[in-house]
Order: C-alpha cells, then sequence, then structure tokens
C-alpha cells in the first residue's frame, strides 16, 4: 500500500516537470503577449497582427514598412506588423477560433462578418472606414498563355470543349468566389435571367477546369509553374503579377463583364480591447486611405478606392470594364446560401453527372 | 548464399536492380530535384534564402518542437512499454491500440481535434485566457501537434523487445531485493539502450517534418508560428520558387543527418546484440 | 486489477500505469474524446446525411482505392527491398538500407512538391509518360504515387527483422529435395513473413488514408475525381461547418482504429504461434 501511494507520487512529480516543460514555452508565448499588451504606452515597441488572404503578401509587405514609418513619425514608437496568409475562408476561421488578430484584412465580405458572427468584431464594421471597408478592389480577369493560342476573348469561349481552364475552388477559397460569381454574372446577361440555361453555361464552365486548387495562389502556380491549363481565371493583380515575373510567357484578357470584387479590412474589437492596440490598429487600417498607400496599392495592382489615385493608373488598369457587384446578388449572404453552401448550385453542377 | 548458379545470380541482381530503381525514382530523384532547383540561381540566392531572419527563426521553432516531442514521448514511451510488457491487466490490448493510434490518424484530424480541445469552442478557453496560456495558433499547440503525431515513436521500437526479453530476469533481480531503478539500469536498459536510441531518432526525424497537423495549428504567424516545412509552404505561395526549395534543402540536410545516425545506431546495436 | 497484484513482483506497476494513462489522457484521449462529443452534439439522421453526401463518398472512395493501391505496391516492393537488402550483398546496400526512412524525415509538403514537379507533363518524369498519352500529376496515379512515397518504410522494416531471424534450413533442404525456388518462396517464406506483410500493410495503408500534406500538391483536388478526405475535411472547416468536418473525420478515426486494432491482432497471433512452437 505504502509504495502504491509512493509510486502516485513519483508519477505526479514527473507530471508536474512535464508540465513546467510545457509552461517553459507557454511563457516564451505569453511573455511577448504582455510585451505587446504595454504597448499603450508610447516609448515601447508596439506589434500588430494582420490576418490576410493570398494575394495580398507582397501589397502588405510593402505597406507595413510605410505605416511603419508613419507611425514612427507620428508617435515616435516602433511598431512589428506580423503577417499571415493563406486562404480567405481558413484565415478568418482560425481568427473565430481563437488566432489573435488585431486586425483582419479578407478576401471579402462574408468572411469577415463569420469573425463577426463568432462574436469578435461588433457589427458596424462595415461603415467603420469608407468605401465600405474596402480600402481597394479588384476585379476578375483571364490570364493565357503568349499569343492567346486558343483565341479566348470573353467567358463564352471558355466553354468550348478544348479549353482547360484552372480556378481554384469556391468552396474553399474567397477568390474563386468572385470568378465563380463573374462567371454567372455574364451568363446571366447572356441568357436574360434564364436560370436553367445560366446553370448549364456554369456547370460546362467547371466541366473544362483541370485542377481544382484550395486556394488563388495553389491555382496561379498550378498554371505558371506546373503549366496547367490554357486559361487561369484569376485575381487581377495576381494576373498582373504573373505577367511582371513573366512578361514573355503571358497576356492579360478582360472579359466584357467581370465583379467588383471588394476585399474587405476590419478591427477585431475582442482582441485590440483585450491587447490595449485599439488606436495603433485603427490607425493601421485608415491609413491604408491615404494617398502614399493608395499608391502602393496601385504599384501592387490592387485598383485603389480612391477615384483621383485610381486615374493615375489607367494606363494599367482596363477602367471601362463592365463591373458587376455583389449586391447584384442579394449581397453575400443570400449569394452563400444559394450558391456555395452545402446542396447549393456548385454543388449541384458537380453532382448531376 | 549457398547455390551459386546461373538462375539465382541472374534473380538476385534483378531483385537488386528492381530494389535499385524503386528507390532512385521514388526517393533519391526528389530530393535531386530539390536539390538542383534550390541551386537554379547561383549559391549567393540560396544563401540569402536559408539565412533569411524568417528561415531562422522557423528553424529554431522547429527545434523547439522537436526536443519537446522527444522529451516527452521519451518519458512516455518507457513507461508505456513497461507497463505492456512487464504486467498482465485487464484492457492491455485496448491500451496498446489507443497508444499506436496517432499512427493512423489523418494529421488534419489531429490538428482538428486539438482545436476543438483548446480552441474558442472548447469550455476550457476561458479559463487558459484567464491564466493568459495560448494554446492553438501559438507554439505550445504547434507542441502539442507535433507530440500527437510522433506519439508511439519509442514505445513501439521497444515493445518488441522487452518482449522478447521476458520478464524473467526482472523477477528474479526483484525477489533478490534490488530496487526497481537498480533493476531498469542494470538489468532492462542495456537490452532497450539500441532500440530506444532508434525510437529517439524515428521521433525526431518525424517530428521535424510534421505539416498537416502543425498547419491546422499555427495560424500561420511569419516569424512566430512558423516551423520550417510551413515556412516552405509560405515561400512557395509567394512565388518565390528558388527560396522554397533552398529552406527544403535545409530539411532535407537535416533529414540525411538524421538518416545516418540512424543507421549508425543500427550498425551498433546489430553488432552488439 | 488487485487479484493479480500479489503475482507482481516487478515494481514500478502504478508509477508506469500513472504516467502512461496520464500522458496518454492528455495528448490522445481527451481531443480526441472532443471530437466524438463535438459530433455528438449531431442527430443520428444529421450525421448519417452528412456523411453519405455523394461527394463525401467519392472522396471516400478515392482515398480508400489510392491508399489500397499504393499500400498494396508497398507491399509487394516491401518485399522485395527486405529480401534484397537481407539476404544479398552489393555495392552501396548500406545507402539503400539508410535511405528507407527518408519518407519520414522529409516533410511531406516537400515531397509533394518535389514530386509533383518531377511528374507533371513537362516534369523529368511527367514528360516521359507524356509521350504515351499517360498523366501523373492532377490524376488518381499522382495520388498513388505520392502515398506510395509516404508509405515505403512501413512494409520493410516490419518484413525485415522477421528475414533476419529466419532459419535457412528448410529453405536449404527444400532445395536438395528439388523445390522450385518460387515453390520454396510461397511454401516456406511467405508463411513465415505473412504477419509481418500485413501489419506493414495495414499500417502503411492507415497512413495513407490521412496523408493530406503532400497529396493537396499533387492531386488537382478536383471534386468526385481526385478530392481526397482529408481534403473534404479542410474544406468544410473552411466553411466553418464543424459538424461536417467532425462527422467525416469520425469516420476516418474509426477506420484508423479499425487498422490498428486488426494489426494487433495479427501480432498477437503470430506471437502466439512462435510461442506455441
Amino acid at each position: 500500500m505504502r509504495k502504491k501511494i509512493l509510486s502516485v507520487i513519483l508519477s505526479a512529480g514527473l507530471l508536474t516537470t512535464a508540465a513546467v516543460g510545457f509552461t517553459g514555452c507557454d511563457n516564451s508565448a505569453t511573455t511577448t503577449g504582455a510585451e505587446e499588451s504595454t504597448g499603450g504606452t508610447s516609448a515601447e515597441k508596439v506589434t500588430l497582427t494582420n490576418v490576410s488572404y493570398d494575394p495580398t503578401r507582397e501589397l502588405y509587405a510593402a505597406y507595413n514598412e510605410l505605416f511603419a514609418k508613419h507611425w514612427k513619425e507620428e508617435k515616435g514608437q516602433d511598431v512589428e506588423i506580423t503577417q499571415s496568409h493563406g486562404g480567405s475562408g481558413k484565415q478568418a476561421l482560425e481568427v473565430a477560433n481563437g488566432l489573435e488578430a488585431d486586425v483582419v484584412t479578407l478576401a471579402l465580405e462574408y468572411d469577415v462578418k463569420a469573425v463577426q458572427d463568432a462574436g469578435l468584431i461588433e457589427d458596424g464594421w462595415v461603415d467603420e472606414f469608407d468605401k465600405d471597408s474596402s480600402p481597394y478592389t479588384s476585379t476578375i480577369v483571364f490570364l493565357v498563355r503568349k499569343g492567346n493560342p486558343k483565341n479566348i476573348k470573353d467567358w463564352d469561349d471558355l466553354v468550348k470543349d478544348d479549353v482547360g481552364i484552372i480556378t481554384p475552388n469556391p468552396k474553399t477559397s474567397g477568390g474563386a468566389r468572385w470568378n465563380y460569381l463573374a462567371a454567372w454574372a455574364y451568363a446571366d446577361k447572356l441568357y436574360n435571367g434564364d436560370e436553367t440555361k445560366v446553370k448549364d453555361f456554369i456547370k460546362k464552365l467547371y466541366e473544362n477546369v483541370l485542377v481544382l486548387d484550395s486556394g488563388a495562389r495553389g491555382a496561379t502556380t498550378t498554371f505558371v509553374e506546373n503549366g496547367q491549363g490554357d486559361v487561369l481565371i484569376a485575381w487581377e493583380n495576381e494576373a498582373f503579377l504573373s505577367i511582371k515575373d513573366y512578361p514573355d510567357d503571358y497576356e492579360i484578357v478582360t472579359p466584357s463583364i467581370s465583379i467588383l470584387a471588394q476585399p474587405s479590412v476590419a478591427i477585431v474589437d475582442s482582441v485590440v480591447d483585450k491587447r490595449g492596440t485599439r488606436e495603433v490598429a485603427t490607425e493601421y487600417l485608415s491609413y491604408l486611405y491615404s494617398d502614399e498607400a493608395q499608391r502602393i496599392a496601385g504599384d501592387n495592382y490592387y485598383r485603389p478606392s480612391n477615384e483621383e489615385i485610381l486615374k493615375e493608373y489607367k494606363d494599367v488598369f482596363d477602367l471601362d470594364i463592365n463591373l458587376v457587384t455583389i449586391d447584384d446578388f442579394g449581397g453575400w449572404d443570400e449569394a452563400q446560401e444559394k450558391h456555395f453552401a452545402d446542396g447549393g448550385i456548385f454543388d449541384q453542377i458537380y453532382e448531376e453527372k | 548464399m549457398h547455390e551459386d548458379t546461373i538462375g539465382s545470380k541472374v534473380l538476385k541482381w534483378f531483385l537488386i536492380g528492381i530494389s535499385a530503381l524503386f528507390i532512385f525514382l521514388m526517393l533519391i530523384l526528389p530530393l535531386i530535384t530539390v536539390i538542383t532547383e534550390s541551386l537554379k540561381s547561383g549559391i549567393e540566392t540560396y544563401w540569402e534564402a536559408v539565412s533569411d531572419e524568417y528561415t531562422v527563426k522557423a528553424v529554431w521553432l522547429t527545434i523547439e518542437a522537436t526536443v519537446f516531442a522527444v522529451i516527452i514521448n521519451t518519458i512516455f514511451g518507457v513507461f508505456a512499454a513497461w507497463l505492456i510488457t512487464k504486467f498482465h491487466f485487464k484492457g492491455k490490448k485496448l491500451l496498446a491500440t489507443f497508444i499506436d493510434i496517432p499512427v493512423t490518424v489523418s494529421p488534419v484530424i489531429a490538428g482538428l481535434i486539438f482545436v476543438l480541445t483548446f480552441g474558442r469552442q472548447s469550455f476550457i478557453y476561458p479559463y487558459l485566457q484567464d491564466m493568459g496560456i495560448q494554446v492553438v495558433f501559438a507554439v505550445p499547440g504547434i507542441v502539442l501537434a507535433t507530440i500527437f503525431v510522433t506519439f508511439p515513436f519509442i514505445s513501439r521500437e521497444l515493445i518488441p523487445v522487452l518482449e522478447a526479453q521476458g520478464t524473467d530476469e526482472e523477477e528474479a533481480a526483484a525477489l533478490m531485493g534490488a530496487n526497481g531503478f537498480t533493476i531498469f539500469r542494470r538489468i532492462t536498459f542495456p537490452h532497450i539502450k539500441w532500440a530506444f536510441l532508434y525510437g529517439v531518432v524515428l521521433c525526431a526525424a518525424r517530428a521535424m517534418g510534421e505539416f498537416g497537423a502543425v498547419s491546422v495549428l499555427s495560424g500561420h504567424l511569419r516569424g512566430k508560428t512558423n516551423t520550417l516545412p510551413l515556412h516552405v509552404e509560405i515561400l512557395f505561395n509567394e512565388f518565390k520558387y528558388v527560396p522554397a526549395f533552398a529552406v527544403s534543402s535545409i530539411l532535407v540536410m537535416m533529414a540525411i543527418v538524421i538518416l545516418v545516425i540512424r543507421s549508425i545506431v543500427e550498425y551498433r546495436g546489430k553488432r552488439d546484440a | 486489477m488487485k487479484t493479480k497484484a500479489n503475482k507482481r513482483v516487478i515494481p514500478f506497476f502504478g508509477l508506469s500505469m500513472g504516467v502512461t494513462l496520464s500522458i496518454l489522457s492528455i495528448i490522445v484521449l481527451i481531443p480526441l474524446a472532443s471530437l466524438v462529443i463535438f459530433t455528438a452534439k449531431m442527430s443520428w439522421e444529421d450525421i448519417f446525411a452528412t456523411i453519405t453526401r455523394s461527394r463525401v463518398l467519392a472522396s471516400f472512395e478515392v482515398s480508400f482505392l489510392t491508399a489500397f493501391i499504393a499500400s498494396a505496391i508497398n507491399a509487394v516492393m516491401g518485399v522485395v527491398l527486405a529480401w534484397v537488402l537481407v539476404r544479398y550483398d552489393f555495392p552501396f546496400k548500406r545507402l539503400l538500407d539508410g535511405m528507407i526512412e527518408l519518407p519520414f524525415a522529409l516533410p511531406t509538403a516537400v515531397a509533394g512538391i518535389a514530386l509533383t514537379s518531377l511528374t507533371t507533363n513537362n516534369g523529368l518524369i511527367g514528360s516521359f509518360f507524356d509521350k504515351f498519352g499517360i498523366q501523373i500529376a492532377y490524376t488518381r496515379i499522382g495520388i498513388t504515387v505520392a502515398l506510395v512515397f509516404i508509405g515505403i518504410p512501413f512494409v520493410v522494416r516490419s518484413v525485415q527483422p522477421v528475414l533476419e531471424k529466419l532459419d535457412s534450413t528448410y529453405e536449404e533442404a527444400a532445395g536438395v529435395l528439388g523445390a522450385s525456388r518460387i515453390k520454396i518462396f510461397w511454401k516456406i517464406i511467405f508463411p513465415e513473413i505473412r504477419p509481418a506483410v500485413l501489419t506493414g500493410f495495414a499500417l502503411a495503408f492507415g497512413r495513407c488514408l490521412g496523408e493530406y500534406g503532400s497529396v493537396v500538391f499533387i492531386a488537382g483536388n478536383k471534386p468526385y475525381e481526385t478530392e481526397i478526405t482529408p481534403l473534404i475535411i479542410m474544406s468544410e472547416l473552411q466553411e466553418y461547418d464543424y459538424s461536417s468536418a467532425t462527422a467525416i473525420a469520425l469516420v476516418m478515426l474509426l477506420a484508423a482504429f479499425l487498422i490498428l486494432f486488426f494489426v494487433n491482432i495479427v501480432q498477437a497471433r503470430s506471437t502466439k504461434k512462435l510461442k506455441g512452437d
């Protein structure tokens, strides 16, 4: 009996050692947290975490430098920004699950709303910053191989039999939802709203899809690096980026109709309140609307939301493109429910084989 | 072999040929791809990529997670192997199955269960918050996931050896009045020394390379919760293919070092036996 | 438990039981239980409806089929490799032996990227097969290739020790008596290594079933064709659909558990047989 008690004590001791080991590494995580939360006093360094989506990597790498300079000049305080990138939906989910982000800068309103639904962002965030909290916009274009061998001009060329399409999966990628909706908008106009015909069109289009990657970046890689497919349906900024890297290999084709993609930014209220970083987080997002930041967006092939600055880039962007907006689909909730939810139209076009 | 007829020679070299071809295509060629791709833009770009601030941080985090996984799994492995091979009790088979389960659980699910247990919808989340402990999307989560995927590696190596050795020696020693620690150190440990080291090496190898589970739990915070495999993915997604392969080559080299150590351990172990 | 306590002379029963159960609980049991609890919030009909959605069923088919083929290839190649490594001497044997664990040590993502760049139709291997109209990357063949890579060590490492211990007197006797080489293998050697092959096969199968990192790069991820179950779980998670994700995860977990139970039974039977001899 005594032996038994002894061994229980011993095992408890061992476990405590293990636990101490654990808290050892917890500490390393929490001490940085402690440093961060004292960020309110201006002398010390403040840190921010920006959880964003896939194609904004280059944009925020440039913007973070600009903002650090700006904040230093204004407040005399150093700011360090930690970036996280990934598929927009996945990123929103991780924030909702406890990833500590001070600000989210995601691909679409719906994903920010998911964070709101988790109780982390207060209602009314859409109006917190200008232009529905979209400091830059983009649209959906086609990237084709040099010389456009399959002669792709518009959406209806994509449903031809010999065309191989690369686009990510709308179920996992925010960007892919814009792709899908842009195609829908075209077909809707073509068939005057006859939904069966529109559905057929979309179904044909997705039958031509060769690889359905889980994120926008993966799709670009499949098209550019691994040489799959004839056309990549992509964010305008992704397409321009590929052109910049391989000017001799690709061309951009702008379709007759596309969609105005409005990536959304928001402050994660419960996190900034806990960490005491509301001031710097607010400034971080509102400074996105400054002239310098708008030009950084333009340089990274996002359309600046400031009309004046957008005009400076009229040689880069096709400003005459006919753009529908998400409101034409009745807003994100309705679009999500109808098209992308389980059993929605996207599932149906794959099931009716 | 005992008969060196032409037939058996042909068979021998045929089999060796198939094996060599298989290993070359499946294992060596991918390695060569990684190395050549990483050196495509010259040694300078390579060096830049591997000495990058974020790469170095990722290396340290990977090492940290690996060390934790090895320590915890060693403690667990030794005790579990002892328990399973030296005693009879009800539910032993079930226990053994539970210990093995992390090997066959999908890494994605491994990540998911820790998110469910320690994430925001978990009932212990508020308590963890009050204590200021962040588990998921922070270093502890990564460590936990790494421990999980390598969980049975050491016990699995120890159990067969201890089983084969039986319990007679320990029983005799115990009856003669030796205390527990002495029995373990003098009688059991010499038997399991090499199997134990082998398990540690395997555990370290797998811990370094884990991707799926860590990916679910990491949050991909650059410089904070990025392990090397995740850093490779990030670079890949930034169209920085050459740096991505360069960072991969660090992992390839770590893997080769581990494999060399493994071979030495195995060789010495066989020689001792 | 108590009835046998008097027979236990070896120390540390309580201690090792305590440590084993505590760590096991924290790392494995409690997290797994939370998955079960989470799924239990759903009704049976909901769970059933989720896991029988045609896209989910198709992903089960892809996952089980490719994992099975890959493990079968590994079972055959594993036996060949183990045989070559145990029975023959040749240059670079140690190197070959040392390479076997590479799939453990090389991150699956790196393996996936490397294999993809090799097997697309402008890659080194892919361009060769492309001439015959065979596509590897972004098809089920590609998935199988990645899974073969992942599963290599399992069969080799479980068969090798058994072959090493195998007494060759029977084989020699049979050889002297004029039995053909094939007959010797099937009648004498194979029965001995069968439990090891089965164990290795089952472990490889289990590992392949859940593999994610390498497969996503090479698979193409097209619903109904090359979408594996772990990817479905991932995409359910990304749609904030936790209940569906956990329900599907539970099915996979059950499969994993059954595979392991099978392995343990095979192992128990083979040790019994050994002791009976």
